[in-house]
């Protein structure tokens, strides 16, 4: 399937400072109930201590965070597990949107990606998931977690536009985000100084009570 | 809404407005008729920071009806302004810094506990300000702090884990290899300073109390052999847990510097020897003569671009010298002025009395208790105030304190001590003109707050609940001056226009919301004047220089009367206070320091009943690995952190992120008692009440517990 445009986001790990204000953005025009959360920001670090043995110590701690909405997959998991189609691909701009009328809350869609986008409303029944602010793309808007970031950390476009306004940002083959083969994510990063490839052991996610 | 069971215990009755305002008036005509108008004391807050109907309205009220105890300091930098006092001359003046933006001037941008992306919520504006800078300067920047913070994440070159409170320690031993390996800057020290060595003593004052002399523990002036108690990087190793050889590289790297910044956070004033902690650090531009000069700071914090507005506390008839009552406490006293107010004198407790009633030793009494409060819009009547269980208890007892009055919009821990609650609106409900905070960076803006609702339920705006006391007291024309709300607001918005020309008509405002200017005044940096031309723009000190040896404190030193262990001196030093690093009396029962800071999901107690932010942050204490293990602790544990004053119970979340021997836990969690133990997580139930040596403010980051699986 080809799609007319795609549209993606833009992370810029550099400036990220885990305020979460994208999180708490988004929830807020979409009205999200505590649990569900369409963006997270993951705070990823690690590092050892050594007590030196003379009342001193020493380090080679690191830590960045990652945020991160829905990545509107070139080959999105997502889709491919949905028993019902409720979650597709939409032709003209890319976006991975769920229809909920025909939505099982199955949760096989959560179950296949990789980056817990799919958001389950147990209340509901159904699936929830970052919808790239259609309707605010609609209106020529930018998505509420672009708008509100207040390093301007985040963007969004198509992804192709952002590859070119962004030359230092790569594909996100960072720790802790799984390797873009599995789905090919439309998000391009500017990797943190402190940045670990995906698969890294030497760290691990330190906020999951947030996340 | 009245008080109807015990005080404190949150049993509440919903009354008419009538009745409220008129319990109230009741109750200040009482108690100032039966105790006199120094019993009635206002509690401010940060909670609301309207330019019109703010704490100004109140003060001005109470200014019409005879007055209140006034207070002085605060519970940010009160520490910090007397450092600024001592050795620049001046408080405020020098609590403000160079501009972030004066960064791009310099090479290396020292920040000793600075923390710019947390200070404020969502890092403020100088949050943003800094990683600007920084990325597109790439000037070297060392951060000293127990936790790797969010203004870390790689905008570091270097992070220095510190013991908290040590700072001095670190400080002095880079003190001792500048002056041993000559690299401070003499010059500049000969002609802008006092005390530093035998060329700069005030008269009368031998070398041997010298800074130099105290450094190198050596009274011989000339001799740079050191004593056995030298301030070497080797004695501050194991004190601030730094490495020697880091203390020496971070020597070399300040004298290496062209335009070293040297930015002093406020928090390392608000431990047990704050002010010692802060004109300690002041000490490192001061030896390398690196102030005044482009790129470089004095220690204060950022100054922040800002615009002037109208206040109502500003205006004429409403400012301190329109308060009838000249006698002052530290804002940290209040709850020892409620206990035995009486018995507070100037030269054991700080207070302030006019010179007509001073003793022939400048010493006297308060002379009465505190018997109303008014709170508005704060918690820290209990949440945010030091020893919350000492607070509860002498709060509890309604024949000390006989009336308390909280104005607010949520109930919190502190309105539930109050025996009448005044609802007030929130920002949406009110047309005002809110200016920015002292840590908004280099674009100044203000915000006009439109009545996209009315207010809800039967909540009032302040002054509109001023002027129902008002009237009762006999004194509405005075205090409305016949003018209407309407009327007060467009006069306030005008003022505000006249001094900012530029500012949009107020119809424009109440649609565009916001108006800002990126460094209206250009970039500020600090000691400009005085550099370029000290004998024309002297320092407001006595000397008209830097103090470093300061006579007044060796006055006061002298004459005022300190517990066991404080310290005031002549000379900035490292002080090993209570509840530090190194205090013995509580260091084996309690072998973890607790930092306090400023949580990114509220601003202090602010906003922390949203259940989104709760969920975005997890109120957690921090935990090093290595002390988790020894504790058998893992992330999610549930545990109990206590010391002698309290206990709360919270989940531990293991992080290297903070040093070892170090637990971080952020402030402003709204307390819940259950059974004495605290479940909210409000780090207060754990601090002491105990003040500072000087300002006789907060010492409120030096807290040592121990951490147990609850």
């Amino acid at each position: 399937m080809t799609n007319k445009i795609q549209y993606g986001f833009y992370f810029d790990a550099t400036r990220c400072t885990g305020c979460k204000t994208c999180q708490v953005s988004c929830k807020d025009r979409k009205d999200l109930p505590v649990g569900i959360n369409w963006r997270r920001v993951y705070e990823y670090a690690g590092g050892q201590w050594n007590q030196n043995g003379d009342g001193t110590v020493s380090q080679d701690v690191f830590a960045y965070y990652t945020s991160i909405g829905c990545n509107h997959c070139s080959e999105p998991a997502c889709t491919k597990a949905c028993p019902t189609g409720a979650m597709h691909k939409r032709r003209e701009d890319g976006l991975v949107l769920i229809d909920a009328e025909i939505c099982i809350g199955c949760g096989s869609c959560a179950r296949a990606c990789p980056y817990d986008a799919p958001q389950i409303d147990n209340d509901k029944g159904i699936m929830t998931k970052c919808d790239g602010c259609y309707e605010r793309l609609a209106e020529g808007l930018l998505p509420t977690c672009v708008e509100s970031c207040p390093q301007r950390a985040l963007d969004f476009g198509v992804i192709d536009e952002l590859r070119a306004k962004y030359p230092d940002a790569i594909e996100p083959n960072i720790a802790p985000l799984p390797s873009t083969e599995i789905t090919h994510p439309n998000l391009i990063i500017k990797p943190n100084r402190n940045a670990k490839p995906t698969g890294d052991k030497s760290g691990q996610i330190l906020n999951w009570a947030e996340v | 809404m009245k008080r109807v069971g015990p005080r404190g215990s949150g049993q509440f009755e919903r009354i008419s407005w009538d009745e409220a305002l008129d319990t109230v008036a009741e109750q200040l005509k009482r108690i100032t008729s039966q105790y006199g108008n120094e019993a009635i004391y206002a509690l401010g807050g940060p909670g609301a920071m309207y330019s019109f109907s703010n704490r100004g309205c109140l003060n001005r009220l109470l200014n019409l009806s005879g007055g209140y105890l006034g207070d002085y300091g605060n519970f940010s930098f009160a520490q910090y302004i007397k450092a600024c006092k001592y050795t620049y001359g001046a408080e405020i003046d020098y609590l403000f810094g160079s501009s972030v933006a004066e960064m791009a001037n310099s090479d290396l941008v020292l920040m000793i506990g600075h923390n710019p992306s947390e200070l404020g919520m969502s890092g403020s504006g100088q949050g943003y300000d800094f990683v600007r800078q920084k990325q597109k300067n790439n000037f070297k920047t060392i951060i000293i702090d127990p936790r790797y913070t969010e203004s870390s994440l790689g905008k570091e070159d270097q992070w220095i884990p510190i013991h908290p409170g040590t700072d001095a320690a670190l400080v002095e031993a880079i003190a001792y290899v500048l002056i041993t390996e000559n690299r401070v800057n003499q010059a500049f020290l000969n002609e802008y300073c006092v005390g530093y060595d035998e060329n700069t003593m005030p008269d009368g004052v031998p070398y041997s109390e010298s800074y130099k002399a105290y450094i190198l523990d050596n009274p011989v002036a000339g001799d740079l052999t050191p004593g056995a108690n030298a301030k070497t990087p080797a004695w501050a190793a194991p004190i601030t847990g730094i490495p020697e050889s880091t203390i020496w590289d971070l020597a070399h790297d300040l004298a290496n510097a062209q335009a070293p910044f040297v930015q002093v956070a406020m928090s390392i004033g608000r431990h047990s020897a704050g002010e010692n902690n802060v004109r300690t650090a002041f000490m490192l531009p001061i030896l390398l003569g690196q102030l005044g000069l482009p790129g470089t700071n004095h220690g204060g914090i950022p100054m922040s671009a800002s615009m002037n507005v109208f206040s109502m506390e500003n205006h004429a008839e409403a400012g301190d010298d329109a308060n009838a009552v000249k006698k002052r406490i530290s804002f940290f006293k209040f709850i020892e002025a409620v206990e035995n107010g009486k018995d507070l004198t100037v030269l054991k407790d700080g207070v302030i009395l006019p010179d007509e009633e001073l003793d022939e030793n400048g010493d006297g009494k308060l002379g009465t208790d505190i018997k109303a409060i008014i709170a508005y819009a704060t918690n820290r009547l209990i949440n945010q105030n030091a020893d919350v269980n000492y607070s509860r208890q002498v709060l509890a007892d309604d024949s000390k304190c006989e009336f308390i009055v909280v104005i607010d919009n949520v109930m919190n821990a502190s309105a539930e001590f109050a025996d009448i609650i005044l609802p007030d609106v929130t920002y949406v409900e009110t047309e005002d003109l809110v200016n920015q905070g002292a840590v908004a960076g280099d674009t100044a803006t203000l915000v006009q707050m439109s009545t996209s609702v009315g207010p809800m339920f039967e909540s009032k705006p302040l002054y509109e609940m001023c002027v129902g006391i008002a009237k009762r007291l006999g004194i509405e024309a005075e205090f409305t001056k016949g003018k209407s709300h309407k009327q007060w607001l467009d006069e306030a918005y005008a003022a505000t226009q006249a001094m900012n020309p530029g500012l949009p008509d107020k119809d424009v405002m109440l649609k565009q919301g916001i108006y800002r200017k990126y460094l209206p005044n250009g970039a500020y940096l600090s000691n400009k004047a005085f550099r370029a031309d000290p004998v024309a723009n002297p320092l407001p000190t006595p000397s008209g220089k830097i103090e470093i040896y300061s006579e007044r404190l060796a006055y006061l030193a002298k004459h005022w009367e300190l517990p066991e262990g404080d310290v005031i001196s002549a000379l900035p030093k490292y002080v090993a206070a209570w509840d530090g690093f190194e205090d013995e009396a509580t260091r084996h029962d309690y072998p973890l320091q607790l930092g306090g800071y400023h949580t990114k999901g509220r601003v202090h107690s602010s906003y922390h009943n949203v259940p989104w932010l709760r969920e975005a942050v997890q109120d957690a204490v921090w935990m090093n690995p290595i002390d988790a293990d020894q504790r058998g602790l893992k992330t999610g544990d549930q545990v109990k952190v206590f010391n002698s004053r309290g206990t709360i119970e919270i989940p531990v979340k293991v992080t290297p992120r903070v040093m070892p021997g170090v637990a971080a836990l952020g402030e402003g969690a709204w307390l819940k008692m259950e059974n004495g133990i605290d479940k909210g997580g409000n780090i207060n139930v754990l601090t002491s009440h105990r003040p500072t040596p000087l300002s006789k403010g907060n010492g409120q980051h030096s807290i040592r517990v121990e951490i147990q699986r609850a």
